[in-house]
C-alpha cells in the first residue's frame, strides 16, 4: 500500500496537467487551490468558442484556443493549470511539448479515483452530465497510461487515489532553485578559477574578505559568487574546493556549476568521459586527498545549479552566460546553454566548439556576468559581462563588484596551463550587428518603461517624424545616447509689465516640497550635446565608433552642431584640455563624459532664421513706423487731430527698437571656431555614473573649474542657490534675477538643487524657465508688452507642455542609465529616439 | 502698414471727393485684423497726399489660435503688421470701395480723368526682387523708383532684407491706382492672409479686368493672385532647427536638380536603365529603395514580369506625392495588392524589406552622410540582400557641363557627397567584395570623353 499523498508541490513558474476522468473532481479541486485565472479549462474553452461547455462538435477549436493560451501564459513565465480529462498520451504530449517550448517543468497530478466515485459525481450534476460510457473509457484510458507518466518527462507526478486524499491534500507552491530574486547582495562575482588558488585567496584579499579565517567571509556581509569551473587545470584545485565548498556552506558564497564540474563529477561517478581540458590534474590531485573527501565534493557538484537569478530580477550569473528568455526557466536545456553556451557542434581552427555570439543579441534589463570563455579583458557588451580573463592561462582571476559594477583583478602568478587558442575579447566579436538597429523598434505606435516617468507612450506619427530625422539628419546613433529634453516655463504672472517672473517658479517648488533650489542663468544660444573622449581609442571603446575629433557636438535633434569637423575637433580639444587640467577624467574615472550646454552665439547656428524672420520683422517695423510717424507729423501740422494715433505709433516704434535690441544681443561673428562659446550646465554621465542624479552644486562648482581652464571658449553659468523657506533668500534671488536680464541674459532657470526629487503627482519638474521681459518679445513680437496683449497672453495654457517637458526628461535619463549599464544600443537608442518623436508633438512653439 | 497716395495735378485737393475722404479729419474703420485710418499729410491745391495705414492687432482673437499642428514662431512674430501686403489690398477695399467702384456722385466727372499720381510704398515685401516691381508697375505706365532696406544695419553683412521702398509716378486715374494696388501687393508680397475662396476669381476679374489682359506678365500675376491651396505639412516644420520646413525645401531641391539636369532627360534615362536590368533579371519582387514620388513604381506597375512593388521611403511627404501620382485609390484591386508604399529608413534593418528578387538604390546614397555609408551597406547588402541592387548615383566630374549647382559644386542641396567615377568603381568593388555579389558598372545619360556620364550605375548580382 502506497504511503497517503498529503502536500503536492508545485512550482511557481510551471504547468500544471490535472489527469482524471470527467466528475473525478478536478475542476472543485482546481477551484480551491488555484487562481481562477491560473486554471484553463478545456470546457470553458468550449463555452468561448461555441456558447455550450458540452457542445463535443467545437473540441478541435476549443483545444487549439487552450493550446494558445497556454502557449502565452508559459511565455510570460505564469503559472499554468490545465483542467481537461489528459487521459490520453497525445493530449498530454501536447501540453507537455508547450512546457518544453517555454522551458519550464511540467507537474502532474492524476485523479485516480473508483470509477464509482466519478459516476457518483457526474449523476449529481444538472448542467453538464457526460455520458457513463464516456467516463467508464476515460477512466481505462488513464489507468493504462497513468505508469508512463513519468517517462513522458513530467517533472513531478502526484496521484490521487481517494476522495480523502484530495480532499486533504495540501498545494504547495516552491520558488525554482534559480529564483534568488529576494538575495540582494552586495556580491562579488568571480571568473572561472580553474584551481588557481593563489590568485583566488589573494583576490579575494583585495576584495576584502577575512582570508585568515575558516570558513572565510566578508567582514560586511558581502558574498563572493562563483561563477563555475573552479576545477581542473591548476595546480590548487582541491584547495579551491575547500574554500568555495565551506564559504557556501556557510552562506558567504554561492556557486553555479561550469561545465568543469559536471564533467569531474560524471568521471568520479565512474562514467567514460574523455580525460582532456585538464580533467587528469583534477582527478590527479582528488586521488592525494582521502575518499571522504571526493565524496564531499561529488555531493557539491551534484547539487550545483546552472544558474542564478538574483537581486529583484536585476542580475543573472550562468557560467556561459544566458539569452533573456531563458532567465529563471527550468529545462535540460536552459542548463546545456547556461553551462556550455550556445553550440551547434560546429568547431573552430583549434578544435573549440564555435559559440552563438548571443551577448551582441542581449538586451534583457538585467546584468548577465559570466565566465567560461577567457577574455583579454572583461567589457561590457549590452548589458553583459565576461570575467573569465584566464587565470589559468597566464591572464588575470577578475571580479565584478555588484551592484557597484566595479572589476578587481589580480594577475596570475604563473601560466599554469597552456592555452589552446588565444583570447578573444567580447567586445571584438560583437563590434558587427550591434550597431544595426532594425526600424521595428523606431516605427509605429509603442510605449517605452522609464524608472521617472513609469510607461511613456510614443504615438506612430510622431515615430514617423523622428525616424525622417533620425535616419536623414542625425548623427549616428551610437554618438547619441542623450536628447536634451524641453522644458517647462513659469505659469504667467500676474504682474504688471511681467509676463514670467521668478515668484511663480518658486511657489511652484515651494507647493511640491522643494526646499532648495537653484536659479541658474540661462544663456541665449543653441542648446548643445558634447559627446567628449579622451581620445579616439577610448570613443572606439566605448562608443564603438571613432572619429579623429574623438566625440561629437549635436543640436536638441541630434544634428552635427557644426559643418565642419574641424570646428568642432578645434571646441572638443578646448573642452578636454579643461578636463585636463583640472583632473576631471581620473575624479571620475573615466575616459568619456556627456556635456549638457548651450553653444553663443544663438546667431551661429540660427544665422539663417535670424535673418529671414527676426531681423526681416525688425527691418519692416522700424521702416513703416518711421514713416508713418512722420507722415502722421505732417498731418498734425496741418491741425488733423492725430493725436491718439501718433501716440501709438510712437509707442509701437519704441516696442520695434527694443525689440531689435533684443535680439541683437544674441548675434556677433563667429570665424570657424573663433568667437564660439560654450555653457555647460550639466556633466550628463560618465564611465559606471548617471551624473545627471548628482546635486546640481557639484556639476556647476566641477564646470567652474573647467571655465577657469578655459576662459576663453567655456562660459561660466552664475547661480544663486535659494532657500524657499527663507524670505530673505527668496527676495535676493529675484533682485538678482532682475538685475540679471536687465543686463540682457534670456533669463534664468530654476531646477531643484538636488535633482528628480518626487512629489505627489510623480516627480517634480526638473527645471522651470524664467525668461526676461526683453528676450521675450522675440519669442511674443515686438508689441506683446501692450496692457491689452499681456493680459490676453496671461491665458497661455503650459499644460501640455509641462507634461512634455517631464516625460521627455524622464526619457533622457532613462537613455542613460541605460547607456552607463552598456545596455544593448537598440534599448538606449529606443529612449532617445522617443524624446525626438515627442518633441515633434505640436505645441505653442512659443512656451 | 501703409500707402500714401498723392496727387500734383490741380486741384490736388479734388483727391478727398474721389475718395470720399475729408483732408482735414481722420477717417477709420475696422477690419477684421485691425483697424484701418485714413489722413492726408499734406492737402494744398498743388499737391494732396491721402495715407491709409492699417494698425494690425498682432493679438487679435483671429490671429491667435491654439496651433492646430507643430510650427514654428511664424503665425505670432511676422512682418504682417509692417508691410504692405493683401491685409492693405484688403483695407483698400473697405475704404475706397465707391472710389474703386468708379463712383463719385458730388463730382462725377472726376472719375475718368487721369491725374499726376505718386504711390508711396514705405515697406513693400517683394518676392523676386525690385526686377519684379519694374516689370509689373511699368507696363502700367509708372516710373518706379525704389531702394532695398537693409536687414540690420549693425550687421551689414546680413545684406538687404526683400523689403523695398517704392515710388510710382504716373498718369492715372484714382480708380485705376486703387485697383493695381490692390491686385498687385498681395502679388508681389505672394502670400494670403486669408482662406483662398472660389471667389478669389471673380475678385481679380472685377478688380483686373480692364488692365491685365494686356499685361505681360498677366500669367504670373494670376498664378500669385490665385493661390494653389498649400499642402499641408506636419511635424516636420518643429523638428527643423534652423526653423525651416525640410518637407518644402526638399521639393525645391529636387526641382532645383531636375531643372539642372532636365536638358538631359536623365531621370527618364536612369528609368529605363533600370528598367532594363528589372526586366532580364525575370524580376517579379522589387523594391524601390528612395522611392520619391514614386516614378519608378509608376512605370514597375505595368511591367508584366512583376508581381509586387514596393517603394521604401523615410519622407511621408514624398509617400503622400507618391500615393497621388499613382493614383493608389483609384487603383484597381488586384492592381492595388501588387503593389505598396512603405516608410523606412536606409540606415535601420526592416525585415519588411527582405524577400525580393531586385532592390533599387536611384538617386539615394548621395543623401546619406559619407559615414553612414557602413550601416547604409550592411543593410542593403548585408540584411535585404535582394539577388540583385541595382543602384545609381550621380557623377561628380560631370558637373563641369552643368551651369546651375549649389554653392559645393553639387546638384542637389542636400547631397552629402557625389563621387567621382573612380570613388564610386572603387566603393561598389569593395561592396561586391564584402558581400559576395558581382560588380557591373555602367553609365547613363551622354558619355562625355573626359568626364564620363553624367549618372554613373552598378549592378550588383549573385
Amino acid at each position: 500500500m502506497r504511503r497517503r499523498l498529503d502536500r503536492i508541490e508545485i512550482p511557481e513558474i510551471g504547468l500544471v496537467a490535472l489527469c482524471g476522468a470527467s466528475g473525478s473532481g478536478k475542476s472543485t479541486f482546481a477551484l480551491r487551490h488555484f487562481a481562477p485565472t491560473e486554471v484553463v479549462s478545456s470546457d470553458r474553452c468550449r463555452a468561448l468558442v461555441g456558447d455550450d461547455e458540452t457542445d463535443q462538435s467545437v473540441t478541435a477549436a476549443a483545444f487549439e484556443l487552450l493550446h494558445t493560451i497556454v502557449d502565452k501564459r508559459l511565455e510570460i513565465g505564469r503559472l499554468t493549470v490545465v483542467d481537461a480529462t489528459n487521459t490520453k498520451p497525445e493530449d498530454r504530449k501536447a501540453l507537455l511539448e508547450l512546457a518544453r517550448r517555454w522551458d519550464v517543468l511540467a507537474t502532474a497530478i492524476v485523479f485516480d479515483l473508483p470509477v464509482a466515485a466519478c459516476l457518483a459525481h457526474n449523476e449529481q450534476r444538472s448542467d453538464r452530465r457526460t455520458p457513463v460510457h464516456a467516463i467508464k473509457r476515460q477512466h481505462d484510458t488513464l489507468r493504462r497510461g497513468v505508469k508512463r507518466l513519468r517517462k513522458e518527462r513530467f517533472t513531478r507526478v502526484y496521484t490521487l487515489g481517494s476522495l480523502e486524499e484530495l480532499d486533504r491534500v495540501e498545494v504547495a507552491r516552491t520558488k525554482i532553485w534559480s529564483d534568488r530574486r529576494d538575495d540582494t547582495g552586495p556580491f562579488d562575482i568571480i571568473g572561472d578559477v580553474h584551481g588557481c588558488h593563489a590568485e583566488l585567496l589573494s583576490l579575494l584579499d583585495r576584495l576584502g574578505y577575512d582570508t585568515a579565517a575558516d570558513p572565510i567571509a566578508h567582514p560586511e556581509g558581502r558574498r563572493a559568487v562563483f561563477l563555475g569551473d573552479l576545477v581542473d587545470r591548476g595546480p590548487g584545485v582541491c584547495e579551491v574546493l575547500d574554500i568555495a565548498m565551506s564559504m557556501v556552506a556557510a552562506g558567504s558564497a554561492l556557486c553555479v556549476a561550469g561545465n568543469h564540474e559536471v564533467k569531474l563529477g560524471r568521471a568520479m561517478a565512474g562514467r567514460d568521459v574523455r580525460v582532456t581540458h585538464g580533467l587528469a590534474e583534477s582527478l590527479e590531485q582528488l586521488q592525494r586527498r582521502a575518499p571522504e573527501f571526493s565524496e564531499r565534493v561529488a555531493e557539491f557538484i551534484g547539487g550545483l545549479i546552472s544558474h542564478y537569478v538574483l537581486d529583484g530580477g536585476r542580475l543573472v550569473v550562468a557560467h556561459a552566460g544566458l539569452p533573456e528568455r531563458y532567465h529563471g526557466r527550468s529545462s535540460g536545456r536552459v542548463r546545456d546553454l547556461a553551462l556550455y553556451g550556445d553550440t551547434d557542434g560546429e568547431t573552430d581552427e583549434f578544435g573549440l566548439p564555435v559559440r552563438y555570439p548571443w551577448a551582441e543579441e542581449y538586451r534583457g534589463e538585467a546584468a548577465v556576468v559570466y565566465g567560461h570563455t577567457p577574455v583579454p579583458e572583461a567589457v561590457w557588451v549590452n548589458n553583459t559581462i565576461c570575467v573569465d580573463t584566464g587565470a589559468v592561462f597566464g591572464g588575470e582571476l577578475t571580479a565584478l563588484r555588484w551592484p557597484e559594477r566595479d572589476l578587481v583583478s589580480v594577475p596570475a602568478v604563473a601560466e599554469h596551463y597552456e592555452p589552446i587558442r588565444p583570447a578573444r575579447s567580447a567586445a571584438d566579436a560583437s563590434s558587427g550587428p550591434s550597431r544595426l538597429l532594425d526600424v521595428g523598434a523606431a516605427l509605429g505606435k509603442h510605449h517605452i518603461e522609464t524608472k521617472l516617468a513609469g510607461r511613456v507612450l510614443i504615438e506612430a506619427e510622431r515615430s514617423s517624424a523622428a525616424l525622417e530625422v533620425m535616419s536623414r539628419f542625425a548623427a549616428d546613433p551610437r554618438w547619441l545616447p542623450y536628447l536634451p529634453p524641453t522644458m517647462a516655463p513659469a505659469a504667467a504672472s500676474g504682474r504688471a509689465g511681467y509676463l514670467e517672473h521668478p515668484e511663480e517658479v518658486f511657489s511652484y517648488f515651494r507647493k511640491r516640497g522643494v526646499d532648495e533650489v537653484v536659479a541658474q542663468e540661462k544663456h541665449m544660444g543653441s542648446r548643445a550635446v558634447l559627446v567628449v573622449a579622451r581620445d579616439a581609442d577610448a570613443a572606439q571603446s566605448r562608443f564603438g565608433i571613432a572619429n579623429p575629433e574623438a566625440g561629437v557636438i549635436v543640436t536638441r535633434t541630434g544634428r552635427p552642431f557644426f559643418s565642419e569637423a574641424a570646428v568642432t575637433g578645434a571646441l572638443l580639444d578646448r573642452v578636454r584640455t579643461a578636463a585636463d587640467a583640472t583632473g576631471l577624467w581620473g575624479r571620475l574615472g573615466t575616459d568619456w563624459f556627456i556635456l549638457d550646454a548651450e553653444v553663443l552665439p544663438w546667431s551661429a547656428k540660427a544665422a539663417a532664421l535670424i535673418q529671414r524672420l527676426y531681423a526681416a520683422v525688425g527691418a519692416a517695423g522700424a521702416a513703416a513706423l518711421d514713416s508713418a510717424r512722420g507722415l502722421l507729423a505732417d498731418a498734425a501740422r496741418r491741425g488733423v487731430d492725430v493725436e491718439a494715433l501718433a501716440a501709438r505709433t510712437a509707442s509701437r516704434a519704441g516696442h520695434v527698437a527694443a525689440y531689435v535690441d533684443s535680439y541683437r544681443r544674441y548675434c556677433w561673428d563667429i570665424e570657424g571656431a573663433d568667437g564660439v562659446e560654450i555653457a555647460p550646465f550639466q556633466i550628463l554621465a560618465a564611465e559606471g555614473e548617471v551624473l545627471a542624479r548628482r546635486p546640481h552644486r557639484w556639476h556647476l562648482e566641477e564646470i567652474d573649474a573647467l571655465v577657469d581652464h578655459e576662459p576663453g571658449v567655456l562660459r561660466r553659468t552664475d547661480r544663486r542657490f535659494v532657500s524657499l523657506s527663507d524670505d530673505a533668500s527668496v527676495q535676493q534671488a529675484a533682485d538678482w534675477w532682475q538685475a540679471l536680464t536687465e543686463g540682457g541674459s534670456e533669463g534664468v532657470v530654476v531646477k531643484p538643487a538636488e535633482p528628480t526629487p518626487t512629489g505627489d503627482g510623480g516627480f517634480v519638474q526638473p527645471g522651470v524657465k524664467c525668461r526676461d521681459r526683453e528676450y521675450l518679445r522675440i519669442i511674443y513680437g515686438p508689441e506683446y508688452l501692450e496692457p491689452a496683449n499681456l493680459e490676453r497672453l496671461r491665458q497661455r495654457s503650459i499644460g501640455r507642455k509641462s507634461s512634455l517637458a517631464r516625460r521627455e526628461f524622464a526619457l533622457g535619463i532613462e537613455a542613460l542609465d541605460r547607456f552607463v549599464a552598456n545596455e544593448h544600443l537598440a534599448r538606449v537608442h529606443e529612449c532617445v529616439f522617443g524624446v525626438l518623436a515627442l518633441e515633434s508633438e505640436p505645441v505653442d512653439p512659443r512656451l | 502698414m501703409l500707402v500714401s497716395l498723392t496727387s500734383t495735378t490741380p486741384v490736388a485737393t479734388d483727391l478727398g471727393y474721389l475718395l470720399h475722404k475729408h483732408p482735414d479729419r481722420v477717417r477709420s474703420v475696422d477690419v477684421a485684423f485691425g483697424r484701418a485710418h485714413v489722413f492726408y499729410p499734406v492737402a494744398t491745391a498743388q499737391r494732396c497726399t491721402a495715407t491709409t495705414y492699417v494698425e494690425v492687432d498682432a493679438f487679435s482673437r483671429t490671429r491667435h489660435r491654439k496651433p492646430r499642428r507643430a510650427q514654428g514662431l511664424e503665425p505670432y512674430l511676422n512682418d504682417r503688421p509692417y508691410a504692405a501686403s493683401s491685409m492693405l489690398s484688403v483695407a483698400l477695399g473697405r475704404l475706397f470701395r465707391t472710389a474703386l467702384n468708379g463712383t463719385c456722385e458730388a463730382r462725377p466727372e472726376l472719375v475718368v480723368q487721369p491725374l499726376d499720381l505718386e504711390i508711396g510704398l514705405p515697406v513693400v515685401p517683394v518676392r523676386g526682387g525690385q526686377e519684379l516691381l519694374r516689370h509689373l508697375f511699368e507696363p502700367l505706365c509708372y516710373e518706379v523708383v525704389c531702394s532695398s532696406i537693409a536687414l540690420d544695419p549693425e550687421f551689414p553683412a546680413w545684406g538687404d532684407s526683400h523689403y523695398v521702398a517704392a515710388r510710382l509716378a504716373g498718369r492715372q486715374t484714382v480708380r485705376s491706382a486703387l485697383e493695381h494696388l490692390y491686385v498687385l501687393l498681395p502679388v508681389l508680397d505672394d502670400a494670403k492672409h486669408y482662406w483662398i475662396g472660389p471667389d478669389e476669381v471673380d475678385k481679380l476679374l472685377s478688380r483686373g479686368g480692364g488692365w491685365l489682359g494686356s499685361h505681360p506678365e498677366a500669367d504670373l500675376i494670376t498664378r500669385r493672385y490665385l493661390r494653389i491651396p498649400e499642402y499641408t505639412r506636419e511635424a516636420l516644420a518643429r523638428l527643423a532647427d534652423t526653423g525651416e520646413d525640410s518637407d518644402l525645401l526638399d521639393t525645391q531641391r529636387d526641382a532645383a536638380e531636375q531643372a539642372t539636369e532636365s536638358p538631359l532627360r536623365l531621370g527618364e534615362q536612369r528609368l529605363d536603365a533600370v528598367l532594363e536590368v528589372v526586366r532580364s533579371a525575370g524580376a517579379g519582387r522589387v523594391l524601390d529603395l528612395g522611392c520619391g514620388e514614386g516614378r519608378l513604381l509608376e512605370r514597375l506597375i505595368v511591367e508584366p514580369t512583376v508581381t509586387r512593388a514596393v517603394g521604401v521611403d523615410v519622407s511621408v511627404g514624398a509617400l503622400k506625392r507618391a500615393e497621388r501620382r499613382l493614383k493608389l485609390e483609384e487603383m484597381s484591386e488586384r492592381r492595388r495588392e501588387r503593389i505598396q508604399l512603405l516608410q523606412g529608413a536606409l540606415t535601420y534593418t526592416d525585415s519588411r524589406l527582405q524577400g525580393f528578387d531586385v532592390a533599387t538604390v536611384i538617386e539615394a546614397v548621395e543623401h546619406l552622410d559619407a559615414e553612414r555609408l557602413d550601416v547604409f551597406a550592411e543593410v542593403v547588402f548585408g540584411h535585404i540582400s535582394a539577388p540583385t541592387v541595382v543602384l545609381t548615383t550621380p557623377n561628380r566630374e560631370y558637373n563641369q557641363n552643368f551651369e546651375q549647382l549649389d554653392g559645393r559644386g553639387l546638384r542637389h542641396e542636400d547631397h552629402r557627397f557625389e563621387w567621382t567615377r573612380g570613388e564610386f568603381e572603387a566603393w561598389a568593388r569593395g561592396i561586391g567584395a564584402r558581400f559576395g555579389y558581382g560588380v557591373e558598372i555602367s553609365t547613363v545619360g551622354p558619355v562625355d570623353p573626359v568626364c564620363g556620364p553624367p549618372t554613373q550605375m552598378a549592378v550588383f548580382s549573385r
